[in-house]
């Protein structure tokens, strides 16, 4: 059957439904939160309407600029490796046998899908002291005695790479699944060794979609919001949790608002950087 | 390669799977210590999720807030997707980009807008707003699925149909719908595993009034330790596994993920 332009109203029909939920429980609530980062806050955990600039003029203090530069750092460190390992790693994946694919997908879709709390509740017993990996290199004799491993920065970072490592890959899959197989054989023909023809023409032929796939985890690491809290120190908290904070905690819904819609810019332009990432490749 | 390959393979397995072997490992203590390797055994702590009453309720709330919302994000984008299939209308590509959004930004921001949203009509804390939020938070994933088996559908097919007489309901009745079923089950799978598991939104919009097991264990854990903990881990990561197996089953998983971030 040919698509074609709806001809009456009754056509429109089946979009009622969809377009009134996603308009009322989507679009407003985002403008509502727009609105309220220009509130006027109260004592008490109010806000009265207001048009006030306070919210944002607080990005100014030197705290805030602190933990916008530790997201921004934390982020970029958790996909960059995530990036270097998930490209190998799914490339060959990519190249595997048909069951061990499915085998792979489902493990990295189920812990994609695991909760936060959970992946924060796993690392924290691990880097327990008494049932954590340092009792393991006790028994090793490497070390001596068994210690905690957390609140640290490497436990923070440790765990957001357990989080968004099946992300990158997922991310990365579609494109490695379609990278043109001739390539690396032609390689292989002329004499370079799989790692040579791996560094040499697979990594180069991917290089936009490796810049694409590293906005997206770098997007993604931004929004966790858990594993800093659970994991690190008051010094290791990200953006994502401070708003959290301000707004459950703080009772500071306008502050929270500004903060969030300053996390929405950030991500906005990050996306369109990534799909103009994506176009390069394919104007090709 | 096939020596790089397994070690490469190897230590990203253990990396995953380490964290995950030691909760299994301390969800069969025989007693309420955190130690590992475990001491005796027991699966006490897995007949506590279904015994306890706070741990029980606390799973019937996410079973019940994952069945509804998944159902509803499928319901919002069914009729979206197949409107977008049919016809010919370019601005309504917006409400995809709507029904994507949520997913693409971080979860804290589509969290705060609800929350926001849900005081400013003063309707915060009814458990039935939580239905609605994940519903739209999630609506992702149907959308794409939906989207993707749309896209896989001869045209000529429904063609025939037409020629021979049937309306667009008979059509979506008879040749469309068994056509896309696989997708909308999958689409409901992603939808109801992630909610069941999604924390942020929920705390947001009834953490005060309502506890799914997510929230239970992060309330628990600031009082210290539980083996429940563990056990509920290992139980969502077990129906995690087998509902994504079934998935994969059912369909063909490398398409299906092949294409989902296609339109990203």
């Amino acid at each position: 059957m040919r698509r074609e332009p709806p001809q009456r109203l009754g056509d429109y029909g089946p979009l009622f439904f969809p377009a009134g939920m996603l308009t009322l429980f989507f679009v407003v609530p985002f403008a509502t939160m727009i609105a309220v980062s220009f509130f006027q806050r109260e004592q008490g955990g109010f806000y009265t309407p207001a048009f006030v600039l306070d919210n944002y003029a607080r990005f100014l203090s030197l705290f805030f600029g602190k933990v916008l530069g530790f997201s921004l750092f934390l982020a970029v460190a958790v996909a960059i490796a995530c990036v270097a390992v998930g490209v190998p790693f799914t490339y060959l994946l990519a190249r595997s046998a048909r069951k061990t694919q499915i085998a792979w997908l489902v493990a990295l879709l189920s812990i994609l899908s695991l909760s936060e709390v959970m992946i924060g509740f796993a690392w924290s017993t691990l880097f327990s002291r008494t049932a954590g990996i340092t009792n393991l290199f006790v028994w090793l004799g490497l070390m001596s005695q068994a210690q905690a491993l957390t609140p640290s920065f490497g436990a923070v970072m440790t765990a957001m790479t357990y989080q968004a490592f099946p992300y990158t890959v997922l991310v990365l899959y579609p494109a490695l699944v379609r990278l043109d197989p001739t390539l690396a054989e032609a390689a292989r023909t002329l004499g370079a060794s799989p790692v040579k023809a791996f560094f040499t023409v697979v990594v180069p032929a991917l290089r936009n979609t490796i810049l694409a796939t590293l906005i997206m985890v770098f997007i993604f690491a931004l929004g966790s919001y858990l594993l800093p809290q659970l994991l690190g120190r008051p010094q290791h908290w990200t953006l994502s949790v401070l708003i959290t904070d301000q707004a459950i905690y703080q009772s500071n819904m306008p502050f929270a608002a500004a903060m969030a819609v300053f996390l929405v810019l950030v991500s906005l332009a990050l996306v369109g950087l990534a799909v103009y990432a994506g176009r390069q490749k394919e104007a090709k | 390669m096939t020596v790089l390959r397994r070690l490469l393979f190897f230590v990203v397995g253990l990396f995953l799977a380490l964290p995950l072997i030691v909760v299994a490992g301390v969800s069969i203590n025989q007693r309420q210590t955190l130690a590992f390797p475990p001491q005796g055994f027991s699966l006490a702590w897995y007949g506590q999720i279904f015994t306890n009453p706070e741990w029980r309720n606390a799973l019937v709330a996410s079973l019940a807030l994952a069945a509804t919302s998944a159902l509803l994000a499928l319901l919002i984008a069914l009729p979206l997707a197949w409107f977008l299939w049919r016809r010919l209308a370019p601005w309504a590509n917006i409400f995809q980009l709507l029904g994507v959004a949520p997913f693409t930004l971080p979860p804290v921001i589509t969290a705060l807008g609800l929350l926001t949203f849900w005081a400013t009509t003063g309707l915060y804390g009814q458990a039935w707003t939580a239905a609605i939020s994940h519903g739209i938070f999630f609506v992702t994933l149907p959308l794409v699925t939906l989207s993707l088996g749309f896209s896989a559908i001869d045209r000529s097919l429904v063609e025939a149909a037409a020629t021979m007489g049937a309306d667009d309901r008979t059509i979506f009745r008879t040749v469309v719908l068994p056509l896309i079923l696989p997708y909308i089950v999958s689409g409901y799978a992603f939808a109801f595993v992630l909610s069941l598991n999604e924390y942020i939104v929920a705390y947001m919009t009834v953490g005060f009034t309502m506890e799914t097991l997510p929230i239970k264990i992060f309330n628990a854990l600031r009082y210290g330790y539980t083996p429940t903990m563990a056990s509920v881990t290992v139980l969502f990561l077990v129906i995690a596994a087998v509902v994504f197996g079934l998935v994969a089953r059912l369909g063909d998983l490398p398409k299906l993920l092949g294409a989902l971030s296609e339109d990203k």
